[in-house]
């Protein structure tokens, strides 16, 4: 048998025969394609969040906030940036966009163990058993991809990591997760799009008898999941995940490595509509001989595919709507241990954000002389959650309910960081 | 993946699912079994007592637990809890037409102690403990020491034989030995604490060996004594001390045996250096002072400071002192709870520290004394648990309990069973079953290495010293569309020669039967009349091609929500 794939053929004409099963399909089916023609001129003011996640936990006073001569310090030397501030002298190409960054170099944080960490610097919240709250990707993508009818593909997308869940918004935000060839598997359904319909409405049928018995709410969400990946099976936006297709000088100036692919689709999937990417770069628990993996390793990746991505979102007009982050669970101890390697710290660490209407190229708040703690205000986890959704025209006074009735300040009630916004 | 079942294997299998079919009219229709002969049939004291006090928690609360399930969906779950996989078409309506009113008592006494489900009972709790002791990737990086196949080796052997809990656990704290079959040293517990004891101080196998064993969590009291921890600092360095013997010496990959390390045990100088005899741990406090801290377990008990392993051999010390304790029985009864309920009496399941008040706090000590008095034996926990009330309650809630969801932040009160996806490995095992009978190819270790493929599209690991994973097999539209569009599901909605649909196609069945057998394979159940209708709509639809709805029926009912969710 020799069918056509779906997604060979006019996305309008395998839609048309989906009618039956809108159910699962929701507002995607029903208003696509009268606001797709509009959808290029809507891309333009779309705001848009990009969180590069350094999963183990950077060492930022190696990389944004040097302590030279301190017995703290390190070996890197600091150098002079396009930015008010200096930085590590391994992220040179960094260095010339630090004009579109800021570092905010004040963070004080108290979960310094990983899954503590990742929980609270995702979300704004300290885990709670009882609560599953939100992260970053799903507060957003709620907050606007639901607002884009004409997006078909999930409104969060992360990059060769897992992020973090949707929490009490519901499967529906969770992170889709791809690896950074962008090679989504399994997207085929090898048959004509009238079978494809009538499998769709039998289980149509199936799923609402299951909901119908009241059996919990996770038999809902499921029947939202498969309505969101049959709209991405059949959508043109996949394009957006394909980076192969890019021009090799394109692929070659992000790196060629997973960082590198996943920085260059961020950029694709932004332009494609989606609100928010998640970027991961892992490998920054450096408990042991940490300056040679930073130098040899790390910093190249990093200063490679963040300044392309940075150049690129300026270079295209993206920037003044699109907001950058560079962050991971906490920084490293200003101690340098036994095995030449940096422990957990919380403390007295430094995050990036940049884009998007706040304010570039300047280093806000300190640390003492050995970085061992913040000079004056410090800022935390929620402080930033709420200065970038400020910044993406997201009301700060915005109530989530949870589950459980209770009511949830969006970015738990953090403040606005000062000089950033 | 697939071995093909040739119509000829399979019509015998539908005979006698027709013959089922036909001694059994009624088969929808499921008798409430009355209490009092219950008890007259001897049913475990241990069940009744956890009815009562369960029940305690409704009257208190004015709850009225949900109906009993449906004979059907009780069995489905068991067959998913305790072996693994749905049950096959065959099971489940044999079960269905079994009228005796101890056919409860009797299917979960074959599927402990029957021959013929050793093999999946021990593959089940192998996939359940592999997990738990080095996760879903452990040993799948090059890095790793870890030898997955050597693990499982251990605990297949171990499941198999119903080892009693507490040897069980003795021997993985405490081992010593090499990590793959094959080696004359191979000891596959030592699997447990490989990768574990030379990083960080040991800082992973003092955790780790504190959270799976005693419910305990010590990790964050690593660096200071935690604001939501009631455990010092202290205390986790005294654990750790524990440790400090032990020592992973890796020999890389050999042909034919995988990865290769040893496990061993060393004398212990102290950090300091200077005397075996009083061999300590330092550590920083947050203040930056230094505190020293010799083996001391959670209870306080002192054993001798020794680091020469001929005079203390700190985990086997460790080892007694876990077994003994008091946390270490409610440890494991508040998992295997939380392994059939869905949520155990405290959240997370493995955290029985004393700022974590347990819901059912006189029953979850109950539990662990009987389960100590009965030799440790998992099995006969596994039947009081499947046997007592909560568990057979029906997930449909009625209007009093549907404030009763942990979903919703409430704490579990069982008063309805609460709703969970399959694991991924379970749906494995499903389609293998509702597909192919038991039939696989290839030995153990064979099958186990294409399963383990096949689920690592779905994990990723986070690469950080506390061993970290995640997967996407969790809900979201990576499983959808594995589900719709996999390799796994393309074979078995196959209507090539050999396949399911081909041999029922062949049978003598009639239409009707062939559509219930559906039914049956996936969903452990009978079509109501409107899904029958349903189907049959859905091969006319085909043009008449009946190969071809049947086929379309099947993908349909592998995709619902009540295939994919234990229910």
């Amino acid at each position: 048998m020799n069918h056509k794939t779906p997604r060979g053929m006019d996305r309008r004409h395998f839609m048309s025969h989906l009618a039956g099963a809108s159910a699962l399909t929701g507002t995607a089916l029903a208003l696509g394609q009268t606001l797709r023609a509009n959808a290029k001129e809507m891309q333009k003011n779309q705001k848009a969040a990009i969180l590069l996640w350094m999963g183990g936990g950077p060492s930022s006073i190696d990389l944004w906030d040097l302590k030279p001569g301190a017995n703290t310090g390190g070996p890197f030397r600091p150098i002079s940036t396009n930015g008010d501030m200096q930085i590590c002298e391994h992220l040179p190409m960094m260095a010339q966009n630090m004009d579109k960054m800021s570092i905010v170099r004040s963070m004080s944080t108290r979960e310094a163990d990983h899954t503590r960490g990742r929980y609270y610097m995702h979300t704004g919240y300290v885990p709670n058993p009882n609560v599953k709250h939100p992260s970053y990707g799903s507060v957003i993508a709620h907050q606007l991809g639901t607002q884009r009818p004409e997006l078909e593909i999930p409104a969060f997308v992360s990059v060769g990591g897992a992020s973090e869940g949707p929490g009490f918004l519901g499967m529906a935000y969770s992170p889709f997760s791809v690896n950074s060839s962008g090679r989504v598997r399994n997207l085929d359904l090898d048959l004509p799009p009238e079978r494809i319909a009538s499998r769709m409405q039998a289980l149509k049928l199936m799923e609402n008898d299951f909901i119908d018995q009241r059996r919990g709410i996770a038999a809902n969400e499921h029947a939202k999941v498969l309505g969101k990946t049959l709209s991405l099976m059949s959508s043109s936006q996949m394009e957006a995940f394909r980076v192969e297709k890019e021009p090799t000088e394109v692929k070659e100036r992000y790196g060629e490595n997973n960082f590198g692919r996943g920085c260059l689709m961020a950029r694709r999937l932004v332009e494609a509509g989606v609100p928010f990417i998640e970027v991961n770069l892992g490998g920054w628990d450096n408990h042991q001989n940490i300056f040679n993996t930073l130098k040899d390793n790390k910093l190249p990746q990093l200063d490679r595919g963040m300044s392309a991505l940075m150049e690129d979102l300026a270079q295209r007009g993206m920037l003044d709507t699109t907001a950058v982050m560079w962050m991971g669970e906490f920084g490293r101890t200003p101690n340098i241990n036994g095995n030449t390697g940096r422990d957990h710290w919380a403390r007295s660490w430094s995050v990036l954000a940049g884009g998007a209407g706040m304010k570039p190229g300047v280093a806000i708040g300190e640390t003492n002389e050995d970085g061992t703690r913040v000079e004056g205000q410090s800022y935390s986890s929620e402080d930033l959650m709420a200065t970038v959704c400020k910044s993406l025209g997201i009301d700060l006074e915005t109530t989530f309910t949870s589950t459980s009735g209770r009511p949830m300040k969006i970015a738990n009630s953090g403040k606005l960081i000062e000089g950033l916004i | 993946m697939f071995c093909s079942a040739t119509v000829k294997d399979l019509i015998p299998m539908i005979a006698l699912f027709m013959g089922v079919l036909a001694a059994c009219p009624a088969y929808a229709v499921e008798p409430a079994l009355d209490k009092q002969v219950e008890a007259d049939r001897g049913i475990a004291q241990q069940v009744t007592q956890i009815d009562k006090m369960i029940a305690e928690v409704w009257d208190a609360y004015q709850i009225k637990p949900s109906k009993p399930a449906t004979d059907s969906e009780w069995a489905r779950r068991v067959y998913l809890d305790v072996i693994g996989r749905i049950p096959t078409a065959e099971e489940a309506s044999a079960f269905a037409s079994d009228n005796s009113n101890t056919k409860k008592q009797k299917l979960i006494e074959t599927l402990l102690y029957d021959d013929d489900y050793t093999e999946e009972f021990a593959r089940n709790w192998t996939t359940v403990w592999t997990n738990l002791l080095i996760g879903r990737t452990g040993g799948n990086d090059n890095r790793s020491m870890i030898n997955r196949e050597g693990m499982q080796k251990f605990l297949r052997d171990s499941f198999a034989r119903n080892k009693p809990y507490d040897q069980f656990a003795h021997q993985l704290i405490s081992a010593t030995g090499t990590t793959a079959p094959g080696d004359e040293d191979f000891n596959g517990a030592t699997n447990f604490l490989i990768d574990k004891v030379n990083q960080d101080d040991a800082s992973l196998a003092t955790s780790e060996t504190t959270k799976i064993f005693l419910g305990l969590q010590v990790q964050c009291t690593q660096c200071h004594n935690h604001p939501f921890n009631d455990w010092k600092q202290q205390k986790y360095w005294e654990m750790n001390a524990f440790f400090r013997q032990a020592r992973a010496v890796g020999q890389g990959m050999q042909s034919g045996m995988g990865n290769v390390a040893t496990l061993t045990d060393r004398d212990f100088a102290g950090e300091s250096r200077s005397s075996s005899d009083e061999a300590e741990v330092y550590y920083e406090l947050r203040n930056g002072l230094v505190a020293v801290a010799y083996p001391v377990f959670v209870d306080g008990t002192e054993i001798d400071r020794s680091g020469y392993v001929k005079q203390t051999n700190r985990r086997a010390e460790l080892a007694d002192l876990t077994v003994q304790s008091p946390y270490f029985a409610k440890s494991i009864v508040n998992r295997m709870w939380a392994h059939f309920l869905g949520y155990g009496f405290t959240s997370p399941y493995d955290d029985l520290g004393p700022h974590n008040v347990p819901t059912h706090p006189a029953l979850l000590d109950y539990l662990g004394q009987e389960f100590q008095s009965n030799e440790h034996n998992l099995r006969q926990l596994i039947s009081w648990i499947v046997l007592s009330n909560p568990y057979g309650l029906s997930s449909r809630q009625n209007k009093s309990n549907a404030s009763d969801d942990p979903l919703l932040g409430e704490p579990p009160k069982f008063s309805h069973f609460y709703l969970r996806q399959m694991q991924a490995e379970q749906l494995y095992e499903s389609l293998l079953a509702a597909s192919e009978g038991a039939q696989r190819t290839g030995t153990y270790a064979d099958q186990e290495r294409i399963k383990n493929q096949w689920l690592q599209q779905f994990n990723t690991a986070f690469g950080t010293d506390e061993g970290g994973e995640a997967t996407s097999f969790n809900g979201t539209i990576p499983q959808v569309l594995m589900m719709f569009n996999g390799d796994m599901i393309k074979a078995a909605t196959s209507t090539a020669e050999g396949g399911l649909i081909n041999a029922i196609v062949q049978s003598p069945m009639s239409t009707t039967q062939k559509i219930e057998m559906l039914y049956w394979k996936g969903l452990g159940r009978k079509p109501k009349t409107a899904e029958l209708n349903l189907a049959k709509t859905l091969v006319k639809t085909n043009g008449g091609n009946f190969a071809e709805g049947l086929r379309d029926m099947w993908w349909v009912i592998l995709n619902t929500n009540e295939f994919i969710f234990i229910h």
